[in-house]
């Protein structure tokens, strides 16, 4: 009986959710990178959040913006975790905010957001890595995300190594081959290139572990409760796991003198 | 109140017997919560309870949302944000109501083919069911519209397109499709009416589930063999039966536990993993998305609204006798509609006077491929309107009518039941064995 009330529960999960992700992004190669944040148990690395916002603010602000995210968050527990004061510090040389009351522009404190983007086309990078599916299959069902998760880091990571070289131009633009990128050809120019970023403790700066590190970035960026999530998450299953075995007990000692049977305890 | 005959309250203290001449509220919640319900149901028979939780869940995260989150095309994408970041616990709050709106339609599709399985639309339950479905409707009115206000890219095109099928009704289709928009595109206003909506339709719901209640606790629970209670005497009906309270309260409330510990799982662990990754994007009416798919309790429908085009005979059919008046567009959306109104009918289309599909030995295989064919629906409506889908979208379409409209009223004529027990009783004992003491013994409390 559990067992039927388990399938019933699992396989009606299982063989109704998938399919709506199937559209976004379809086309491209993602390759499954390895996340520290994957499973019910991956946290965000704190200083792979770290690089990740170092190459975010030299090189993607340069076109891109995140107005979704809080610049205070930088300080959050479960993120980049910076001091407060490096948090200040970090908005007023980085940023300037258009200030309503000044009319005028003013360095960015920490309650303001990240700035929105300063190049037309260059989409906001706020929520990139849930707005992307880098896994779809299999027969479009969405089952290996069950397993691999959506993949918006994977497929984040797969375009800034996906570049092949080739370029062409077309109607007045210049589109870069892609082979992670739907259609095969994308107008953002190779951002990444080897030793593009300095870090400060001299982590490898090689483009692959760029890419990973900024898509790491991005993750938290759009899901910055992910820590807390989890931790919730975890503590709920269990919870909820002690009262079904609490409650199935239960049940079956109140039956048990329906069902004909005698109560062993 | 008719019913199966059981213990009524009786008031004893005189502060009882005060509130009962002026306000029987004791009594009518005893009565409800103690109702004789058949012993033998199984374990489909939880869903039910799924569902109230899934109701209150959803009302209750739904309120507090609605304390951070702003009605307007400009700012509420920027407001999910919000409470996605800045609410204490507003993470949680959203991820729940947004997968709980998965699990109250996993639970209702699971309750409704148990319905569709052991007979519990048949006479006298018309009723149940016709309310059941009622409930079925708003559901999907209040998701549908719930799924336009963080006001994402499919926010937006869903509602563009599902509004859009409005627009196909013949003459008078445009205007409605204005008049429900308040405008004409999806904007602001749509935004504003669909928001006020979403917060209606839940009490609309709750009201219904009320009905629903009192329907079946007037006609009795339908069980596993689809015999009913006998109703001759208390100590009959008591053979039949248990009171809800404490057995089917406690049974009820395990399954909930369990299937809330998946719940929690998926929130915990993967709450994106139902949704769509284009609704992270703000809505943006310059940019359409490369495919528009609906959420994952729709496609089924929205397979056999895409699966009817202009080179189907039966289309072109319908198109020439009506003399252009049906084209491609409308068929689809009366195939919409009809697929669930055919399902609403299904009482009256059924003629078979046996209720279980338990014994029913050819009747079962035609609803065992019936689920399948929903399945196969849900599967067709997430892929691209191209080739192999389109025929298989048909076919399987055609399955869902033709298992309504063909081969439930010749099964009922041509079918040999198998043998049924006579009593719930029998059914319960060839299960368990035979007790004792016939009669349902209390419940003891534990030493």
């Amino acid at each position: 009986m559990f067992k039927k009330l388990a399938i019933g529960a699992v396989v009606a999960l299982g063989l109704t959710a998938p399919a709506a992700s199937f559209a976004a992004g379809a086309g491209g190669h993602v390759e499954d990178f390895s996340f520290s944040f994957e499973g019910p148990f991956g946290t965000y690395d704190q200083n792979q959040l770290q690089r990740g916002l170092q190459i975010y603010t030299e090189v993607c602000s340069a076109c891109h913006g995140m107005k979704q995210v809080p610049l205070r968050s930088l300080a959050d527990e479960g993120g980049p975790h910076l001091p407060a004061d490096q948090v200040l510090a970090y908005a007023e040389q980085n940023f300037e905010v258009f200030d309503a009351e000044l009319d005028d522009f003013r360095p960015a404190k920490p309650v303001d957001h990240f700035p929105a983007n300063t190049s037309a086309g260059a989409p906001d990078l706020s929520m990139m890595a849930k707005a992307r599916a880098g896994f779809h299959g299999p027969y479009g069902t969405g089952l290996s995300q069950l397993f691999n998760g959506i993949g918006g880091p994977e497929y984040i990571a797969s375009i800034l190594t996906g570049y092949t070289g080739e370029e062409k131009e077309e109607a007045g633009t210049l589109f870069y081959e892609n082979h992670a990128f739907p259609g095969g050809w994308i107008a953002m120019a190779p951002p990444l290139s080897d030793e593009l970023v300095e870090f400060a403790d001299g982590h490898d700066n090689s483009v692959h572990h760029m890419a990973q590190d900024v898509s790491a970035f991005l993750m938290w960026a759009a899901e910055p409760k992910m820590m807390a999530r989890k931790q919730a998450g975890l503590v709920g299953v269990l919870f909820l796991t002690i009262l079904s075995v609490l409650l199935y007990l239960t049940n079956k000692r109140l039956w048990a003198p329906i069902k004909g049977k005698r109560y062993e305890a | 109140m008719s019913g199966i005959p059981h213990d009524h309250y009786e008031p004893k203290t005189g502060g009882e017997k005060w509130l009962n001449s002026r306000l029987p509220i004791i009594g009518l919640l005893y009565d409800t919560i103690m109702i004789p319900t058949p012993k033998n149901l199984n374990w489909w028979w939880i869903w039910g309870i799924v569902l109230a939780f899934c109701l209150v869940l959803q009302i209750a995260t739904g309120i507090v949302l609605v304390m951070h989150y702003t009605p307007h095309v400009d700012m509420a994408f920027a407001s999910v944000e919000h409470i996605m970041r800045d609410v204490n616990g507003g993470h949680m709050l959203r991820y729940l109501h947004a997968n709980g709106a998965s699990l109250f339609f996993v639970a209702v599709y699971i309750h409704i083919f148990r319905g569709l399985f052991y007979g519990s639309y048949k006479a006298p339950r018309e009723i149940t069911w016709i309310i059941g479905m009622l409930i079925y409707l708003c559901m999907m009115g209040t998701a549908f519209m719930g799924y336009v206000l963080p006001w994402g890219q499919m926010s937006f095109w869903g509602a563009t397109v599902i509004t859009g099928l409005f627009g196909a009704i013949p003459f008078i289709g445009e205007p409605i499709q204005t008049w429900l928009l308040g405008g004409p595109a999806v904007d602001n206003a749509t935004l504003n009416r669909f928001f006020s909506l979403h917060y209606l339709l839940p009490f609309v719901i709750a009201a219904l589930v009320v009905v629903h209640i009192w329907a079946f606790h007037t006609t009795g629970n339908n069980n596993p063999t689809g015999v009913d209670v006998r109703r001759g005497s208390k100590e009959e009906a008591k053979k039949d039966t248990l009171p809800f309270w404490p057995y089917f309260v406690i049974k009820d409330l395990f399954a909930l536990a369990v299937v809330l510990a998946v719940f929690w799982a998926i929130v915990g662990f993967m709450p994106n993993y139902l949704g769509h990754p284009d609704n992270y994007v703000e809505a943006n009416p310059l940019v359409t998305p490369a495919h528009i798919v609906p959420e994952w309790y729709f496609l089924p429908f929205y397979a056999i609204l895409r699966a009817f085009t202009s080179e189907v005979w039966v289309v072109q059919f319908a198109s020439f006798i009506t003399g252009g008046i049906v084209d491609a567009k409308f068929f689809g959306v009366l195939a919409m509609f009809g697929s669930i109104l055919v399902m609403a009918l299904v009482p009256w289309l059924d003629t078979s006077s046996v209720r279980s599909g338990k014994f029913r030995p050819m009747f079962k295989w035609w609803f065992y491929l019936l689920v399948i064919d929903f399945i196969v629906l849900m599967w067709l409506g997430a892929q691209p309107a191209e080739e192999p889908y389109k025929s298989f979208a048909l076919v399987a379409s055609a399955y869902w009518f033709g298992y309504f409209l063909i081969i439930l009223p010749i099964l009922g004529v041509i079918e040999k039941p198998t043998e049924i027990p006579a009593t719930i009783e029998e059914d319960f004992e060839a299960h368990y064995g035979k007790t004792s003491d016939a009669s349902a013994p209390e419940a003891t409390p534990a030493e």
